[in-house]
């Protein structure tokens, strides 16, 4: 019994000391402007502003929208290219499917910042620089890949009378698609969903080549350009960087355990 | 940050190539036809599925890919990169980055950065992993509570780090003169500056490690625990004799992923200390960044060359995971 409060008690210290720097961005969010040099540092807000975070009202809300704009479209097309292709390689037995498994891991395994590179190119030439939407489709190539192992891994495991019993009922592989397997792996749509807008909203590569010029720029170049400008509005920039955590949060509130399984996906047998 | 089983995709259409198996029976010319005929439908409407997922390969890695290709091979400047008339240059851009004075420095970092990186990360997954495995009250909460660093935005994380790590007003330095020790220029010292990007880095990835480490000694039955007890095994004997070995492949997947991820990192150290001071912090990934992107003279030809390069520094890594991989599911 002692035994067990020991751990409790080492394990909130472990977890207060890996989550100082997240504390520490919300007290220098709280933090008054004059104070922010002050040496030694408050350790707590005792004098907690919200100026910080009127200016993130002021300056970052178009960026927010952007930002969310661009994870729901990328979620789309991710899902949209990858449920279907993950459908015939789990179920329909393509022949030349390994072989498109292996150019899938291997494409997970190439820099961002390459792709990034060959992007610029092509949306130079073809005059797509700096559209929301060219930033959707360069987002949605972290995410395909992952999309369809996920739902291929998860589409191999169900069970094959619920599609043979769809298939007396005279339903073709569209209906047994959309009506059947589709509705049942829900929990590989969450977590397909959850990872490709996480990852599209916390794109900094592709933003800042592809969309450092448009109308309409994500939180993480409005969090790279209040770095760059102000310099000396740290309060501002935390508050920023606090407000673009909130969706990682939510998620790590709301959906634990595809976050859980996301990670793992690739790595354990089970 | 994950990456899937590649054995399932590879496995189901092996063994289902064996399913349909060769009738027993001997069949008319007649209902041969039909079966084939039926057999060829289904492998249509199998492509017609993945033909989007083709196309979309083809369009946006497969032709970016080759636009790289394209950019490392050719002399590229402002206005023939809008023209796309370069004239080729062969491996000209290749051998220029090869012998840049910046290219052995830049590669040393990414190697440090690399293997400092996920030997420190997995040790503390691990130990963390140890540690959470005998459950206890909150450890479910707290584990999940880990997660945070891994899933917070890049940008968010290193703009943090960089604050906390600022010479005057840091909290670190704050808390080496509470220890009595002198301030140190953590991202302005030319001596500090990678170690710097490594701490940062080693905070994000800790997670991920302990996860798949979890999960991995979740999957170790706690019976062999209970008879090396009984046998008179300590507690570092149980590590040393069960945990680790056992682990083993969960160990060499959980490092070879870390081992490609990491040598990809842009943006942390982008954001940081933009590869500087100098080229202190530089690694293959910033320095093509800066060739292609970071001054107002765009070097495309030598920033794609430096990407090729990674690429296929990654590949490589890449390949062996694949084969491990391949080998613990055979």
């Amino acid at each position: 019994m002692t035994r067990s409060r020991t751990r409790t008690a080492v394990g909130v210290v472990l977890t207060a000391l890996m989550l100082f720097p997240v504390y520490w961005m919300v007290n220098v969010s709280l933090t008054p402007q004059q104070d922010m040099r002050k040496d030694p540092p408050d350790l707590f807000p005792l004098h907690p502003t919200f100026q910080g975070y009127q200016a993130v009202l002021n300056d970052q809300l178009p960026y927010l929208l952007t930002s969310l704009l661009i994870g729901l479209g990328t979620v789309a097309l991710t899902l949209a290219v990858s449920a279907p292709a993950a459908y015939a390689l789990a179920r329909l037995r393509p022949r030349g499917g390994g072989v498109l498994g292996m150019v899938l891991l291997i494409a997970q395994m190439i820099p961002g910042i390459v792709m990034a590179m060959g992007f610029y190119g092509i949306f130079l030439n073809y005059g797509l620089m700096n559209t929301w939407w060219g930033l959707i489709v360069a987002d949605s190539t972290i995410a395909v890949p992952f999309g369809v192992m996920i739902f291929t891994a998860f589409m191999s495991g169900i069970p094959d009378e619920l599609t043979a019993a769809a298939l007396i009922d005279g339903a073709g592989s569209v209906r047994t698609f959309w009506s059947v397997v589709l509705p049942v792996s829900r929990n590989a749509l969450v977590t397909v969903s959850l990872f490709s807008f996480l990852w599209a909203w916390s794109d900094f590569v592709f933003a800042n080549t592809l969309d450092s010029g448009g109308s309409m720029q994500p939180i993480t170049l409005g969090i790279y350009r209040y770095i760059g400008n102000n310099n000396q509005e740290w309060n501002a920039i935390m508050a920023t960087a606090v407000v673009a955590s909130i969706p990682a949060a939510l998620l790590l509130v709301l959906a634990q355990r595809y976050v859980a399984a996301g990670v793992t996906a690739g790595a354990v047998k089970d | 940050m994950t990456t899937v089983r590649a054995d399932r995709l590879q496995r189901s259409p092996a063994t289902s190539r064996a399913t349909p198996a060769e009738p027993t029976e001997p069949l008319d010319p007649a209902a041969r036809t039909r079966r084939r005929r039926q057999r060829r439908r289904s492998q249509l409407t199998a492509w017609a599925f993945i033909a989007p997922l083709v196309g979309y390969l083809a369009a946006f890695y497969l032709y970016p890919l080759y636009r790289n290709l394209d950019l490392s091979l050719h002399h590229y400047t402002v206005r023939s990169f809008v023209d796309n008339d370069a004239p080729f240059s062969g491996w000209a851009n290749y051998s220029q980055v090869l012998h840049d004075p910046t290219f052995w420095p830049a590669m040393r970092n990414t190697m440090v950065f690399t293997l400092v990186s996920i030997l420190l990360q997995y040790a503390a997954g691990l130990a963390l992993a140890v540690f959470f495995n005998r459950g206890f009250r909150l450890s479910g909460t707290l584990r999940a509570l880990f997660l945070v660093p891994w899933l917070l935005p890049l940008i968010v994380s290193s703009s943090t780090w960089a604050w906390m790590l600022n010479s005057e007003s840091g909290v670190v330095n704050y808390g080496l003169h509470l220890v009595g020790l002198a301030p140190v220029d953590w991202l302005t010292s030319p001596s500090w500056a990678l170690t710097s990007v490594i701490v940062a880095n080693i905070w994000i990835g800790i997670p991920f490690n302990l996860v798949i480490l979890y999960s991995g000694l979740q999957n170790i039955p706690g019976e062999l625990y209970e008879a090396a007890s009984l046998d008179g095994a300590g507690t570092w004997q149980q590590f040393r004799r069960i945990t680790f070995p056992l682990l083993r492949p969960v160990s060499a997947i959980t490092l070879l992923l870390g081992l490609v991820y990491t040598l990809k990192v842009f943006d942390l150290i982008w954001i940081m200390t933009k590869g500087g001071p100098g080229n202190a912090s530089s690694t293959l990934a910033t320095w093509s960044y800066r060739f292609g992107f970071g001054s107002l003279l765009p070097q495309f030809g030598p920033g794609a060359a430096v990407g090729n390069i990674l690429i296929l520094i990654a590949l490589v890594f890449g390949l062996l995971y694949i084969r491990v991989q391949r080998r613990q599911n055979a």
